[in-house]
């Protein structure tokens, strides 16, 4: 009798193992948030020191050319316009997007709508690989193979960003193909079913169904292979040319935001103005790779409603 | 009366396995036909001959021969795009597109390079009126297909094959996942329809196809079993099995 009313007092294993495995996780999710915003606070304060310590004008670095912290301009005052990297980042990110995008469609519609379960399998390990191979590689075959050929047929260093261009091409496009393998894996197999019984061809049904249900996830694919490309830091950094000058044309020298802090920060010492701006051009990446991050939610929520079974039967 | 489809001699074999085997069967011109029988005894199979549907599935042997309007719908001059518009086809489930309802009705429209929107409004009108859904969503033709019920969603979908034009309409159990109601409601829909198409409708349901049909094909394990008036089918079927079947025995 006692026994039994002990056992009913206390709570059972399993709800024992419950509570210490929500502990675990609440306290992994803790962990995880005290990280993000300590890296979010520290790139924040860091990189707007040089506004309030140093009173930079705002409009000077985002609008101003010419990037040489070290040293005063005519007037005194420090010269660290960020617009050559800020454009020459947007530019690689959306024309290797732009490449990109419609070679991903293609591979990803070849595998989930022609390609056989085995051709599919065959092409899913290939893109698994080039995800996983570590950007120095591709930076290293850009330096080797793209620059030299660009030089060829161009003439001039080779480097900027034509190459910067190519090279983010290449890493971005298995990112872009296996979301975008998803998002029309995710289209449900009785729609095309369904076109084909209504009399449309496979390339009708592809175009007008396909595409167009899969369209937010696609959306999705891109901007994350465009969040990718912008945040890439070494392989760009290996043939743009790292001059942190207004880019001419795409094949004139120039550096992102992430080539010119990675070239800059091992040259700078803490606390110093120099240092200073480099975290300035930090926080401009946190906060693109933050709008990214927002776009990526807008596009997924819109799909989301868009394909709603609101069922009311 | 004349026959729109005729069938001699068709079976289907997945990879080794015969699904159907032999069957004779020709379909009346504005008539409703309905195939009855336990499950797995073929009808869904055959059904998807008519239209050629069984060339999506893998590794599908058919053979025999199908004519529609007197023209082998197997020979290498049938254009099977063609084949589909003429034959529709309305599934078990509703699958609307995840578009409007205008969208969904439009999808076929579109398909045969209709743009404008003129001709596209009063085809839309045309078939939500004969699938008897327009007057409950002539004020919101804008919103997703998914908002409506399922008997709706069903309704949407015939009307989607219905703005095809085609002469003869294939369901495979088009009610089995909807409520009574509105299950009544597709059958008085297929009814008044009868003048201007050809339906073809697979059914579990015995009293729906004694109610709506003019013809019964009684299909027992890939076989046709029986086939004869509606009426004397249900009265007075001529083989034992037919009889056992309709009176519960098996099935
Ligand atoms: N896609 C398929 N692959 C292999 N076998 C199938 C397939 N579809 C149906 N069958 C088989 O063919 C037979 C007839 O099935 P079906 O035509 O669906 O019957 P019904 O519609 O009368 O229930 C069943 O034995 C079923 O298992
Ligand atoms: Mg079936």
């Amino acid at each position: 009798m006692n026994n039994i009313k002990k056992e009913l007092n206390m709570a059972s294993k399993e709800t024992r193992q419950d509570s210490i495995g929500r502990f675990i996780s609440y306290f992994c999710i803790t962990i995880i948030g005290v990280l993000v915003i300590s890296i979010i606070y520290f790139i924040t304060s860091r990189g707007l020191t040089m506004f309030f310590a140093n009173h930079v004008k705002l409009s000077d670095f985002l609008l101003k050319t010419t990037w040489n912290p070290g040293t005063l301009d005519s007037h005194g005052k420090p010269e660290v316009g960020a617009l050559p990297m800020i454009v020459t980042s947007f530019s690689v990110t959306i024309l290797s997007a732009i490449l990109a995008t419609p070679f991903a469609i293609a591979v990803a519609l070849f595998m989930t709508e022609y390609a056989d379960k085995r051709g599919a399998k065959l092409l899913q390990s290939v893109i698994e690989l080039l995800v996983g191979i570590p950007s120095v590689i591709y930076g290293y075959i850009g330096l080797s193979v793209v620059v030299p050929m660009i030089r060829h047929i161009y003439g001039g260093t080779g480097f900027g960003i034509l190459a910067g261009t190519i090279v983010l091409f290449v890493m971005i496009l298995p990112t872009i193909t296996s979301l975008t393998v998803d998002s029309l894996r995710a289209v449900p197999q009785h729609y095309r079913q369904v076109s084909l019984s209504l009399g449309a061809t496979k390339w009708q049904t592809i175009y007008k169904l396909i595409l167009r249900v899969g369209t937010p996830g696609i959306l999705t694919a891109i901007i994350f292979g465009m969040a990718r490309a912008f945040g890439e830091a070494l392989a760009v950094q290996m043939v743009i040319g790292n001059a942190a000058i207004m880019p001419k044309n795409l094949v004139s020298v120039a550096s992102t935001l992430t080539s010119q802090l990675t070239t800059g920060i091992g040259n700078t010492v803490l606390g110093t103005f120099a240092n200073n701006a480099l975290w300035s051009l930090a926080l401009v990446l946190l906060i693109m790779s933050l709008l990214f991050n927002t776009l990526v939610r807008i596009v997924g929520n819109k799909g989301a409603v868009k394909n709603e079974r609101k069922n009311k039967q | 009366m004349s026959k729109i489809i005729t069938s001699e001699n068709v079976s289907v074999y997945y990879g080794k396995q015969r699904a159907i085997n032999n069957i004779n069967l020709d379909f009346n011109v504005h008539n409703i036909t309905a195939l009855i029988g336990p499950s797995g005894s073929g009808k869904s199979t055959y059904l998807r001959c008519l239209n050629r549907m069984n060339d999506l599935i893998n590794n599908v042997t058919v053979s025999g021969s199908i004519k529609l309007n007197g023209k082998d719908i197997f020979s290498p001059q049938m254009d099977i795009v063609n084949l589909r518009k003429t034959v529709g086809m309305v599934f078990q489930q509703p699958i609307p597109f995840p578009f409007s309802i205008y969208e969904n009705v439009a999808y076929g429209l579109r398909l045969n390079g209709i743009k404008e929107k003129k001709i596209l409004d009063v085809r839309i009108e045309k078939a939500l009126r004969q699938s008897a859904l327009w007057e409950e969503v002539k004020d919101s033709l804008h919103d997703n297909g998914f908002s409506l019920s399922g008997g709706q969603q069903q309704r949407l979908c015939i009307a989607r094959v219905l703005a095809v034009e085609p002469e003869v309409v294939l369901l495979d159990e088009p009610t089995s996942a909807l409520d009574p109601i509105s299950s009544a409601q597709i059958e008085d829909t297929l009814v008044s329809l009868k003048n201007e198409f050809t339906f073809i409708i697979v059914t579990h349901n015995m009293q729906q196809a004694s109610r709506i049909s003019d013809w019964t094909a009684f299909f027992l394990d890939g076989k046709l079993e029986e086939y004869s008036a509606t009426k004397k089918l249900f009265l007075n079927p001529d083989k034992e099995k037919t009889s056992d079947y309709l009176n519960g025995k098996f099935g």
